[in-house]
């Protein structure tokens, strides 16, 4: 525990500006509301934003910039901007409402974020995040969001990991889905009357950055394969997360990293990207054609019980295996926990398990969730009643039924916490480009709680960025800005058509997907739950040996010129090789082991991360250089003003 | 555990482009793990197409866990296959028996076009939705969220009518090519809630007027009910035309008004 | 409706493309589909009215002539003295032709529509899941019904097929007689079964189907909607088809 931190190892980035305002931790978003610039409304249709990605964050900033009387175009590479990958998060979203006169406050909300990121983000921006989430909630309702309800009318609430309090409002399993819908149709309003522009089935394939500042963006349209340059005064990215480095992950099959590595690429920042989080109640893979992993919601470790045979060579069906063969690891290892263990610890515990050789079902890569016993307490009506849903879906995808054989479950790669550096403004370090929700790395630290995902695409999308971006707006005020015909447009797009020829013309032997996979399998083996310094350089020695061969080998069937998925997919493939080294990097620097982070090397004598606050306590953020392998560190160091920092402990 | 599949035949609808006439292609899958979803089967071939040197085909996909609604397929003349209550994403090969002809087609509708292969274009949807299918709130002017208390079964029913996931099937399936099941839902969903009242009967005007444009018309097959991947139930049809019949004499008063 | 894919603009101000002509409010109405289907459904009641009480009324044959042929002089006296003789019937009758020609134009553009709106049919089978046989035949049993309408009429109302090839003539007055005549000949029989069968069917699904339409629709009653469908079918199936058999069979005539 330190109170006081030692002072930055490197110099201070000049660029690395995080911009939080002086001040008591809860007044500062205040004091920097009532110190921004301001665009008068009748000089706001003079500004024209891009808005990239229409989730939680994009389709409600696009939709709140549109109402203010900006002139906003918003891209997505879906056929609708509702299939954003925001609709499959199942659990809710946490506000600090206090409705139930349980405890619950702002500050304590704030408190339970930043000791579930392991004290690894910044303050001033988790206080801001926590003060918004009331305005959340009452905007998601007054849009018309079927949010559950008590008996008497009022608003239900639950309770969610890594919290005493109930402060979790949901949508019965699909809470992504209707914040979503209600974001997207606010969206659609603005659509219809004119306010905002939208670009369907269009996808980034670089910014423009000229004099400095982010000038605009290029795009390609998925259906003819058309590269055209977009100007405006300012861009946000709203583009997700990074999870599908993983090739296999909870993620859609599109969400990829392509619009923050090329923004990357032209300069700005990338943060903490070995921060990724791995759940623990996912469906194992089934065989080697997988294509993604399905999410179980957590709270089926409530009633299941956890365990494997005790005998590696088992081969008897579970109900087979009597009571004293079956190791119920996690109530062994965490009496007090048992199978409620959070997410990080029983991830590892089940990995090592499995990594024993005592994993379970036909490719041994799963453990045990066993309801026999709940069943036998509570009844199968009781059980049924709980988690109907839940077995239905699994039934569907393993075609096992989960109250007769147990269900097989394995942790999985979900979401990401690193993305863009940005600063309290949501600015990164180019100056005009936005990065929020996801794609941005500001608000969870090292891991994130559950049901706050929701929140933090929301809030920025919502109530942070149609702010900040005035401040930076007000500035640019009938100043002309580079329009399409500048020729560094006519670069970018000239190298993006020639990357993508490029694919084409290669005319190897393997696709795509062949390289996604075998991307996926290093990162996951040497940059998934568990890190090692030798795994870490074992994968630095392959990644790049596998991405010259990508170079050289791929094949892409099919041309450019129509609608062609292969294609796409190798262009996102390419970016997350580059990512994925960048990764490691991060991996390898960051001695200590910190949420998401956990480095082998750094465990204390009970197998819990041990924190370095002494080294570590800052945002690792990467400067591109022309070679992810080469990129440049350059360290934000985090002060903690309000909050000391203490060993994560859940015991 | 795991079984596998010998010898099916797929027809496949390949069409370059939304001009093209199209024809179905049969493509012979020798062996397929039963765990494997019909997606995944269809990236296998795409793999040995690509293999092959040939075009992989074009379809729609994204979360693959049957929510975001971006699959889609026709397969042997069911709207998401054969399985009840499931998207094409979660359809799984053990649906199937080996020797099977599986005939896969896109959706098809005027307002569907063909864009590529299997994929179409359902932006009228985001059209229908654009005339009205939102409560009018900007951001920041919400009062609190429990001030308006919403009864539990009138939440229940409008998140009933919420689920859908704009898909598209029932369009599909519908033998006319109406979008009723889709449009009467969000109606629905918006129409039963106390926020919805205000423009209540705007919406439903706005949002039928605009689904004419585009669609067939609904003559209660119930076919929709049955291929919608989120059960969603035709009695909100029923509530739609309800309240567009009341929407037009109410609007009429209301333009006398003014 | 397939656009070329060049250059694709974005969408945007896609409400204010929506203005509609200014149009007298009933013909407005009926312009959309969902106020067609408001016309079939009123039409349709209209005319499930009149082919419900059309059957009980000529059940009125097995009490034997003078009660069928009095029935029938009671329908001409409809409303005597306070309308002259015949004119409400006269009223009727053009209320319900307008309701036909309503109900067929509306049909007819709705298939039309609906033909539109899947330009392109399905090139592989379909295997529907709960269109049923009623549903998914309304066009064919409509026009069945039509067809037969028009030779009922012009067998019993105006007599001028009731002649050929029966075995009396035609007695404006004499109601029994005439159906007496008209169904002893076997073919004209089995044609009005036939007919009355498909009649059935039609108001199998028409009878759900205008529940919908109107959006009549409480929990209270949906479960009935389908069981009130088949009912009123069932009873002008069988109390129709009655007829032709007891004529038949000698139970009448």
């Amino acid at each position: 525990m330190t109170d006081t931190l030692t002072p930055p190892a490197v110099a201070a980035d000049p660029k690395l500006q995080s911009k939080i305002p002086a001040g008591p931790v809860a007044e500062k978003w205040d004091a920097y509301k009532g110190s921004m610039k301001l665009v008068n409304p009748n000089n706001k249709r003079k500004f024209r934003i891009i808005v990239v990605g229409s989730g939680l964050a994009g389709a409600s900033a696009a939709a709140t910039l549109g109402e203010l009387g900006y002139q906003v175009d918003v891209f997505t590479f879906h056929d609708s901007p509702r299939r954003a990958h925001s609709i499959a998060a199942q659990g809710g979203i946490n506000a600090a409402k206090n409705y139930k006169g349980d405890g619950d406050s702002i500050y304590r909300l704030f408190y339970d974020t930043i000791k579930g990121g392991d004290f690894r983000a910044r303050e001033g921006n988790v206080y801001r995040l926590a003060q918004v989430s009331v305005d959340i909630i009452d905007q998601m309702v007054a849009q018309g969001v079927p949010f559950a309800r008590e008996y008497g009318g009022l608003l239900d609430n639950r309770s969610f990991g890594g919290a005493q309090v109930s402060r979790t409002f949901y949508a019965r399993g699909q809470t992504g889905q209707q914040l979503l819908l209600g974001a997207y149709q606010q969206l659609a309003r603005q659509i219809g009357l004119g306010n905002v522009r939208l670009f369907n089935r269009t996808e980034l394939v670089d910014t423009v950055v000229i004099d400095g500042r982010c000038a605009g963006i290029v795009t390609r349209d998925l259906m003819t394969g058309e590269v055209a340059s977009h100007a405006a005064h300012a861009v946000v990215l709203c583009t997700g997360g990074y999870g599908n480095v993983f090739f296999l992950s909870t993620n859609a099959m599109a969400c990829n990293v392509t619009a923050a590595w090329r923004a990357h690429q032209r300069g700005a920042y990338f943060a903490n990207p070995c921060y990724t989080q791995i759940h623990p109640t996912c469906i194992p893979q089934a065989d080697d054609t997988q294509s993604k992993l399905t999410l179980m919601s957590e709270s089926l470790r409530n009633d299941g019980r956890v365990w494997v045979p005790k005998n590696p060579d088992e081969s008897r069906a579970a109900d087979q295996i009597p009571e004293d063969e079956r190791d119920y690891y996690l109530e062994r290892l965490y009496p007090s926990f048992g199978n409620l263990a959070p997410r990080d610890i029983s991830s590892r515990a089940a990995k090592r398990a499995v990594d024993s050789g005592r994993g379970v079902g036909p490719l041994k890569n799963g453990v045990y969730l066993d309801f026999a016993a709940a069943i036998g307490r509570l009844g199968f009506d009781t059980v049924w009643e709980r988690y109907s849903n839940l077995f239905e879906m699994y039934e569907r995808i393993t075609g096992e039924d989960p109250t007769k054989v147990p269900m097989r479950i394995y942790p999985a790669s979900h979401y990401t916490m690193g993305g863009l550096w940005v600063d309290y403004e949501l600015m990164t370090t180019i100056p005009g480009l936005y990065a929020a929700g996801e794609a941005n790395f500001s608000d969870h630290g090292a891991n994130r709680l559950g049901a706050s995902a929701l929140m933090q695409g929301l809030a920025d999308g919502y109530f942070v960025l149609p702010y900040t971006i005035g401040n930076y707006l007000a500035g640019l005020l009938n100043k002309p800005i580079p329009g399409t015909d500048h020729p560094d447009f006519a670069a970018a797009e000239q190298a993006a058509r020639d990357r993508f020829a490029r694919y084409v013309s290669t005319k190897g032997s393997r696709s795509p997907d062949w390289f996604h996979r075998e991307l996926g399998k290093i990162i996951w083996d040497y940059c998934g739950m568990e890190r090692t310094e030798e795994g870490l350089n074992k994968a630095l020695g392959e990644l790049p040996a596998l991405y010259e061969e990508f170079q050289r080998d791929l094949r892409v069937t099919g041309d450019g010129a129509s609608l062609n998925q292969t294609l796409e997919k190798a262009g996102r493939v390419d970016d997350f090789f580059q990512l994925g080294m960048l990764m490691c990097r991060d991996a390898l620097e960051r001695r200590e082991s910190c949420g998401g982070h956990f480095r082998a090397e750094y465990q204390d004598e009970e197998g819990e991360a041990q924190r370095d606050d002494e080294h570590f306590a800052h945002v690792a953020a990467w400067e591109w250089t022309g070679d992810p392998m080469h990129a440049t560190r350059h360290q934000e160091e985090l002060e903690f003003e309000a909050i000391h920092l203490a060993k994560r402990s859940y015991k | 555990m795991s079984h596998h599949l010998q010898n099916l035949v797929l027809k496949i609808w390949r069409q370059t482009g939304p001009n093209d006439a199209g024809h179905f292609e049969s493509y012979r899958i020798d062996d397929i793990s039963d765990e494997a979803s019909f997606l995944e089967m269809l990236d296998v071939l795409n793999e040995r197409l690509i293999a092959d040197g040939k075009e992989a085909i074009v379809f729609d996909h994204d979360c693959r866990e049957g929510i975001c609604g971006t699959c889609s397929l026709m397969i042997n003349g069911q709207a998401h296959g054969p399985q009840k209550g499931t998207a094409t994403c979660q359809l799984h090969m053990r649906t199937f028996r080996s020797g099977d002809e599986i005939v896969v087609e896109p959706w098809r509708a005027t307002a569907f076009p063909i864009i590529k292969d299997l994929m179409v274009d359902r932006a009228a949807f985001d059209r229908i939705i654009e005339a009205g299918g939102f409560i009018t709130a900007d951001t920041g002017g919400a009062p609190d969220a429990n001030l308006i208390p919403v009864p539990k079964p009138v939440a229940d029913a409008a998140m009933d009518a919420a689920e859908c996931i704009g898909c598209g099937a029932c369009v599909a399936a519908c033998p006319n090519g109406a979008a009723n099941l889709f449009t009467s839902a969000k109606i629905a969903h918006l129409n039963l809630l106390p926020q919805g009242q205000a423009e209540r009967y705007s919406r439903v005007e706005a949002m039928v007027d605009t689904m004419d444009q585009y669609f067939g018309s609904c003559t209660n097959h119930g076919e929709c009910e049955a291929a919608c991947p989120k059960g969603i139930s035709i009695d909100f049809i029923a509530m739609m035309n309800q309240d567009y019949r009341k929407a037009k004499f109410k609007n009429r008063k209301a333009l006398a008004r003014t | 409706m397939a656009q070329a894919v060049q250059t694709r603009g974005p969408v945007t101000g896609t409400a204010a493309a929506r203005t509609r002509r200014k149009k007298p409010f009933l013909l407005d109405l009926y312009s959309t589909a969902v106020g067609k289907k408001y016309v079939m459904a009123i039409t349709g009641i209209m005319m499930i009215g009149f082919v419900v009480a059309h059957m009980i009324g000529n059940l009125k044959m097995y009490l034997g002539a003078a009660d069928l042929n009095h029935y029938a002089d009671f329908l001409k006296h409809l409303l005597y003295p306070l309308a002259p003789k015949g004119v409400t019937l006269w009223l009727m009758r053009a209320g319900l032709l307008a309701a036909l020609v309503l109900h067929v134009h509306a049909a007819y553009s709705l298939t039309r529509l609906n033909h539109q709106a899947r330009a392109v049919k399905y090139q592989g089978p379909r295997d529907y899941q709960v269109a049923n046989f009623a549903s998914r035949t309304m066009r064919m049993t409509g026009i069945v019904v039509a067809l037969f309408l028009i030779w009922h009429l012009l067998d019993l109302t105006f007599g001028t097929v009731n002649t050929v090839g029966g075995s009396g003539t035609f007695v404006r007055e004499d109601v029994y007689q005439n159906v007496v005549n008209s169904f002893n000949r076997p073919v004209v029989a089995i044609f009005y079964i036939l007919a009355n069968i498909a009649l059935g069917v039609h108001l199998f699904h028409g009878t759900w189907s205008l529940f919908q339409s109107m959006g009549w629709n409480n929990p209270r009653f949906n479960s009935w909607r389908r069981g009130i469908a088949a009912g009123i079918a069932t009873l002008v199936v069988v109390g129709n088809v009655s007829f032709p058999i007891a004529v038949l069979t000698n139970v009448v005539g």
